[in-house]
């Protein structure tokens, strides 16, 4: 069946069944390869994308649930003159990624949150941070998200 | 990963006593040279006298603006230095390092540095590689009476492109790219001098120029590099001294950052081509299994499935994606033999490692002093305890995916390994073609950690065989629950220690261990004692056993230093002046085990319900210390506070790079000890996914890692592991100090619950 959606601001159209996750026809279908495949059953966060605007785990949301929906992916989040968003510059700024596969993830969970709650607490973090990531770069992830916020130099700045 | 290029050693089969279990391994390939000696100068000689080597990695690196050098790097008209890394780079950074030593004896302009991973070819097998573990294989005496040129040769016979041991700084990186960088700024200043008539002595470089101060005349490498090219170059240059470098020790960022934090990084599963189909695999339960039969319909049944492929002991599904591929695949039920491994459990195999122990004859035993009369002298006071640790799953984050395509005779692979040159080799037998028929693309990858030595890597040849039987370019992608089933695991592990004590120190210590692998010439013994003794009694289940991140290192830290402190305890000594005690004066030992100790602030008062405990191990030739300070968490599960590293790995070349090593380091080795295990029951593995095999995640993980380098200046080590087995056994000394509860079977899980 056609299932019409929008992906990163442009209208799509896909021949897909409706079972199929959102994850594959964003892959396989659109060639979009900047969402990965970790786990297939929404453990590890690495399918992680924004349905609208709300953070999805791609690998286990059906595509027939996007009709009409606006999805943005790890290729969306620049700006339309091609600028990183604060947090994709926050993570250079930090050198998060080791081998980087599960970081589209960790970053689209990072900005899900960061649009959620503003300034996001240490506990907060904690709460939404669920991907995993096996090169264990969880510290630097937490530095970068506190720095895109503005946090990390507030509390320099209260010490 | 491991102590050498064949991590699996082939074991002399050892059955356990209630058990028949037919050793399932990989052969080993014999590091050693042949006959034929060939005369010729440093390791450099070897690359650059063998022409027809030299001619052919030039030709494939360089070109028409940009030539070559070395089979190493090329000069282009602009200035751009592009280094060829012999290494992979599966998230590491040995990549950006490896460019930096080899860029700063080169004085190139760092801003002009590429980096490039080299082509999967012969001629860019790694002597440096050969010639760095030769001593571990050989022993230093018989290393150091085979010529250079031999070990070239051997490099190439064997073949050697391998990453792992973490020895891409250690040996390719001080042995190969600094003195390439060295002797082609040699050949460049010689051009310059010819070019400008004047003495070398008075020029000098910098940023890819090469300046006459007098004259003010002054000339870039992109200028000098043709002329430069046609010149030999040196086989034992001058390296700079410390005080002289720039890029080396500098955190300078790693090149392959910006195209990960925007999704344009391509995997090798994200690999694509005109027309490509997607398949995926189901492999027999149990490992040594076969298939028995497989009625295809089912999967032919289902929308966008185009072909069912039977292999000995797998059943694929081709599709025209991975979801119709997996449902396919999800259709059928298929019929594999348990290949008369039934009656493998976890259980079982401790049990057979327990009475492997007891019954006294190991296959190897290493240590120095005599132990039994320590142990029987009349004021000996000894101490005995056992630990068991189980296998674990590497979990690279990206699952194994590999596309091949067959055609006009010639199969194209494309996908991640960490050895591109034997991945070719293994294809092509496969495949049942010659291995000049065989090209392999490499590319980057989600993690690695020993998982994806070719030797084991399964999709090799599967992907070589299902390529050759159909007429369009397929990837094969494995599932998660495949990965978690078929893993060449850390092997399951169980030991006895056993030490003697007198007037608060240690007389002698013994430890047995039962495994698959000997750790022995791996994990350095580091304590001084009067007596010690390490026993391995080999033990092979059905499963593959691999390197896993640090090897061999991760259990036998676990088990050394968690008896260290059961006998500080017995002493009635606090467990860090306990390992003083032990350490010789003046050593790097003891420098890095008081550094961590006054970081954490050892020895001061902690908060209410938390434990601190402490560890150090030696591993790659390099020396690291952790302090965990530890807290339980309701359910009774560890929670890690702060976390306190500090490492000894003589030069740090990427301090930014090394710290992000150790941290993760750390956080994986807490994450095997706090809930990961791989079962077995019924000879099948019981785990299958991230639901039920845990990954440590933030929350869990200490906030933040206090890393510190003590740049000794000592024979460089390595970054990528060490910094993993010291983590298990802090952890496991902590919740002792916090609960008295010594934790000696992981993983921890609620163990440490009062």
């Amino acid at each position: 069946m056609a299932i019409a959606f929008t992906v990163n601001g442009k209208p799509v159209s896909v021949e897909a069944d409706a079972d199929t996750p959102l994850l594959w026809v964003l892959r396989d279908d659109l060639g979009m390869t900047g969402t990965k495949f970790g786990c297939g059953i929404a453990a590890c966060g690495a399918c992680s994308v924004h349905v609208d605007g709300n953070l999805a785990r791609s690998c286990s949301v059906p595509v027939s649930e996007m009709v009409g929906k606006s999805v943005t992916t790890i290729e969306g989040l620049k700006s339309a003159e091609g600028t990183l968003h604060r947090v994709q510059q926050a993570w250079i700024d930090a050198q998060v990624p080791q081998c980087g596969y599960c970081q589209s993830g960790q970053i689209m969970a990072a900005v899900a949150l960061i649009e959620k709650v503003g300034t996001p607490s240490d506990q907060q973090i904690d709460e939404a941070m669920t991907n995993i990531c096996r090169c264990g770069t969880y510290p630097r992830i937490r530095k970068a998200i506190l720095a895109a916020t503005g946090a990390a130099a507030a509390a320099e700045g209260a010490a | 990963m491991a102590d050498n290029p064949n991590p699996d050693l082939d074991l002399p089969e050892t059955t356990a006593p209630a058990e028949k279990i037919k050793r399932k391994g990989i052969k080993r390939r014999i590091f050693l040279a042949g006959s034929a000696l060939v005369v010729g100068g440093g390791i450099f000689g070897v690359w650059w006298t063998d022409s027809s080597v030299k001619a052919k990695g030039n030709a494939l690196i360089g070109g028409e603006g940009k030539p070559a050098f070395g089979s190493i790097l090329t000069i282009a008209e602009d200035d751009t230095v592009t280094v060829f890394s012999p290494h992979i780079d599966f998230g590491q950074g040995s990549h950006t390092a490896l460019a930096q030593m080899l860029a700063d004896e080169l004085d190139a302009d760092w801003s002009k540095v590429a980096i490039e991973q080299a082509p999967a070819d012969l001629a860019f097998a790694n002597a440096a590689l050969a010639k760095g573990f030769l001593p571990t294989m050989a022993g230093e005496t018989l290393a150091g009476l085979i010529p250079d040129a031999v070990i070239g040769m051997m490099a190439r016979s064997m073949p050697l492109m391998i990453t792992g041991g973490s020895s891409a700084i250690r040996f390719t990186g001080e042995i190969a790219m600094r003195r390439t960088g060295a002797a082609v700024r040699a050949a460049l200043l010689a051009e310059a001098a010819d070019r400008l008539g004047v003495p070398e002595s008075e020029l000098t470089t910098a940023d890819s120029v090469v300046t006459h101060a007098k004259s003010g005349k002054s000339l870039r490498y992109g200028d000098l590099a043709a002329g430069a090219a046609q010149r030999s170059l040196a086989s034992d240059p001058v390296l700079k001294a410390r005080d002289q470098w720039k890029l080396i020790g500098q955190p300078v960022p790693r090149r392959d950052i910006p195209a990960k934090v925007d999704g344009s990084a391509v995997y090798g599963i994200d690999f694509t081509l005109p027309d490509m189909r997607v398949a995926t695999i189901a492999a027999a339960p149990v490992r040594g299994g076969t298939l028995e039969s497989v009625d295809e319909a089912p999967a032919m049944a289902v929308k966008g499935v185009e072909k069912v492929i039977k292999l000995p002991d797998a059943v694929v599904v081709i599709g025209s994606g991975y979801w119709p591929a997996t449902k396919g695949l999800q259709a059928l039920s298929p019929k594999f033999t348990d290949g008369g491994h039934a009656a493998v459990s976890t259980p079982a195999i401790y049990a057979a490692q327990g009475k492997l122990m007891a019954g006294g004859k190991p296959d190897n035993e290493a240590g120095e002093g005599d132990v039994e009369a320590a142990f029987g002298a009349a004021s000996a006071k000894l101490v005995e305890a056992e630990y068991r640790v189980p296998f674990l799953h590497h979990a690279m984050m990206e699952p194994f995916a590999m596309t091949g395509h067959f055609k006009d005779g010639t199969l194209h692979l494309w996908g991640g390994m960490q050895d591109p040159l034997s991945t070719r080799a293994k294809a092509a037998k496969a495949a049942g073609i010659d291995v000049e028929k065989v090209v392999f693309h490499p590319m980057i990858m989600g993690g690695g950690f020993g998982r994806r030595f070719p030797d084991m890597v399964e999709i090799i040849d599967q992907v070589a065989v299902v390529a050759k039987q159909v007429p369009y370019p397929v990837k094969l992608v494995w599932s998660r629950e495949e990965e978690v089933r078929h893993g060449t695991y850390r092997p399951q592990s169980s030991a006895r220690l056993k030490a003697s004590l007198k007037d608060g120190q240690i007389t002698a210590m013994r430890m047995d261990y039962a495994q698959s692998g000997n750790a022995e010439g791996e994990v350095p013994f580091i304590y001084n004692l009067p007596a010690a003794s390490r026993r391995h009694f080999a033990y092979q289940s059905n499963q593959i056993d691999g390197p896993w991140r640090s090897v061999n290192a991760t259990q036998i830290g676990f088990y050394t230093e968690s008896f260290m402190d059961e006998l500080a305890l017995a002493a009635g000594a606090d467990p860090y002046e306990f390992r003083r005690k032990h350490l010789p004066e003046g050593s790097r030992h003891l420098k890095v085990l008081d550094e961590v100790a006054k970081r954490a602030g050892w020895g001061t008062p902690l908060p209410e319900g938390t434990g601190r405990g402490i560890a150090i191990v030696e591993s790659f030739d390099t020396i690291a210390a952790e302090v965990a300070e530890v807290a339980l968490k309701e359910d009774g599960s560890p929670k890690v506070l702060r976390a306190f590293a500090v490492v000894d790995c003589g030069t740090t070349i990427n301090p930014l790079n090394a710290e992000a090593q150790i941290a993760g380091g750390l956080i994986m080795g807490l994450s095997s000890a706090m809930g990961e295990a791989v079962t077995l029951d019924k000879g099948a593995v019981v785990e299958s996914n991230f639901a039920d095999y845990p990954i440590l995640k933030l929350a869990d993980a200490p906030p933040a890692v206090d890393v510190h380098f003590i740049d000794s200046g000592a024979k460089t080590g390595g970054i990528g592991e060490p910094g993993l087995p010291p983590a298990s056994p802090a952890l496991a000394n902590a919740l002792a100090s916090l609960t008295g509860k010594r934790i000696r079977n992981l993983p921890v899980l609620t163990q440490a619950k009062a």
